[in-house]
């Protein structure tokens, strides 16, 4: 199977030949920096279409069709739009948290995206303990929320991100839970090896009944996580008007808007590597012939196509359900899912221990 | 204890198959694109169907003499709630020697008009409807004001 490995190894040889060792680290560092800001204004693009087709298709509707075929350039006119607006800063607001606060939920989203594998031999930073470092960063970001929240001397801000956290540290407990019940079949928690341990097949079909109750228990914390519908408690237009970033304009408001989809980006991608084997193909055990036919499709297509189609998931969720009322996301978080959760990462050590997956 | 499981687990499992039959009509809407109600108005122009009730204005149906089935009676202009219709009459000598109601005018404010439906309900004769047409739009707000009986009509025989 093609590796980016060597493409990689023979850039930093050639750097290494031109100038000493820290300019080629700077080097590195920036064209990685690049790489990630183009990733992430491409995906805002993406994602953001992708949303508005799916939305209006579920609905009925059409969508975005005006600007160019099939309305494909839409969200790169509105990302214009919001540029050129004027950045405008209410009176009375705590001026400098309320300038940081969407620096902060974005920064956050940036760093989660540091130890994940794109493709074969694509990882800005292979760690060790890989699937820690994901979950101790993706609690920042609520950070960054309660300081926009409370910046910006508003009641309707300040309730959205006091749900917010609410629901944040809540639905972290089983989202972490179903994460680790992965890391209890593989053993590790580093990416690489969660991903090298699926090479004879997926975990969500090698880890029987547990595997599939961890994802679906996944899948339901990470829409919370994200503060998306039915979970958009933080935002909940209806009630709050806009939640946490109401009282923002322009390029802000367009940070964390894009924070958002970046974040359902990055929880997709966590999700297809952990169930779905990231960039590992299709593999059925021993069967060699099928599993060469499917080494075909390059990697990253692998990675991107199982994290799309979760990313749909997601939107179709948001679609599909109603919003939750507040003290009826506490009950579902406390009294459902945090309870199965629990049984099923011990059901899911007792698979292990056994050896009962395949 | 053990109700206490069972109604548990009933609850959730009842919640997933609710939650999935809501999935399946949305992902079927998803999967069949060629539901999408949506008009894309100023494009099919040509073609565009409206509802047979949409109520655009309220027009008098002629016939192909040149005849409409108003009496004048203006059971229309009382039934309005807001002054759109006003209906002035003449009136004339029949073949029979007998003066005559007629209308002259049938004056229709669409710059007024709710489309309420209720002259077209207090019609006796169904001389009035409602039509269609939407596109109203004008830079003289003087054209709104338009005459509804046809130049030179008049009444259809038989019509009391």
């Amino acid at each position: 199977m093609f590796s980016f490995q060597n493409m990689t190894q023979e850039i930093h040889s050639w750097l290494s030949s031109l100038m000493s060792e820290t300019f080629v680290m700077l080097v590195e560092m920036t064209i990685v920096g690049i790489l990630a800001i183009a990733l992430f204004a491409f995906l805002g693009l993406v994602l953001v279409y992708m949303e508005r087709k799916v939305a209006a298709v579920i609905q009925l509707r059409k969508g975005p069709n005006r600007v160019g075929p099939f309305g494909i350039f839409q969200t790169s006119a509105d990302t214009l739009k919001l540029v050129l607006k004027e950045g405008f800063m209410p009176d009375n607001v705590d001026k400098f948290l309320y300038k940081l606060a969407p620096f902060v939920v974005m920064i956050t989203a940036m760093l989660i995206l540091a130890p994940i594998p794109f493709a074969k031999g694509v990882q800005i930073w292979d760690i060790n303990i890989g699937v820690f470092y994901l979950t101790a960063i993706s609690s920042i970001s609520v950070i960054g929320i309660l300081m926009a929240g409370w910046a910006s001397n508003n009641k309707y801000s300040l309730l959205g991100a006091m749900r917010s956290g609410a629901q944040i540290v809540s639905y972290e407990l089983s989202a972490g839970m179903a994460v680790l019940s992965i890391v209890v079949l593989t053993g590790s928690l580093n990416l690489g090896d969660i991903i090298a341990s699926q090479e004879d097949g997926w975990w969500i079909f090698k880890g029987h009944i547990p595997a599939w109750i961890a994802f679906i228990i996944y899948i339901i914390a990470v829409t919370a996580e994200t503060n998306r519908a039915p979970f958009d408690m933080a935002e909940a237009e209806s009630e709050l008007t806009g939640g946490f970033h109401t009282e923002y304009a322009g390029m802000r408001f367009a940070l964390f808007f894009l924070a958002e989809y970046i974040n359902i980006f990055i929880v997709c991608a966590i999700g297809a590597i952990l169930f779905f084997g990231g960039w590992m193909p299709f593999h059925i055990g021993s069967w060699t012939a099928f599993n060469h036919v499917m080494d075909f499709i390059p990697s990253f297509m692998w990675f991107f196509g199982k994290t799309f189609f979760l990313i749909f998931l997601i939107m179709w969720f948001r679609w599909t359900f109603p919003r939750l009322r507040v003290d009826q996301l506490l009950n579902l978080e406390w009294k459902y899912l945090l309870p199965i959760s629990i049984f099923n990462l011990l059901l899911m050590t007792l698979v292990a221990i056994k050896g009962w997956h395949f | 204890m053990i109700s206490f499981l069972k109604t548990y687990f009933t609850e959730v499992f009842q919640a997933i198959k609710s939650l999935l039959s809501g999935m399946k009509l949305t992902g079927y809407y998803f999967t069949h694109p060629k539901n999408i109600i949506t008009e894309e108005y100023p494009d099919n122009r040509a073609t565009l169907k409206m509802a047979d009730r949409f109520r655009g204005e309220v027009i008098m149906t002629h016939d192909e003499k040149n005849e409409h089935a108003c009496t004048g009676c203006s059971a229309c202009e009382l039934a309005c709630p807001n002054g759109t219709i006003k209906i002035i009459n003449k009136f004339e000598i029949n073949a029979e020697g007998k003066k005559k109601k007629a209308i002259d005018a049938f004056v229709y404010h669409l710059e007024l008009c709710t489309m309420c439906n209720l002259c077209i309900v207090a019609c006796p004769t169904d001389a009035i409807k409602m039509s269609p047409n939407f596109e109203h739009s004008v830079y003289d707000r003087r054209l709104l004001t338009k005459q509804l009986n046809h130049e030179g009509s008049k009444i259809r025989e038989g019509v009391e």
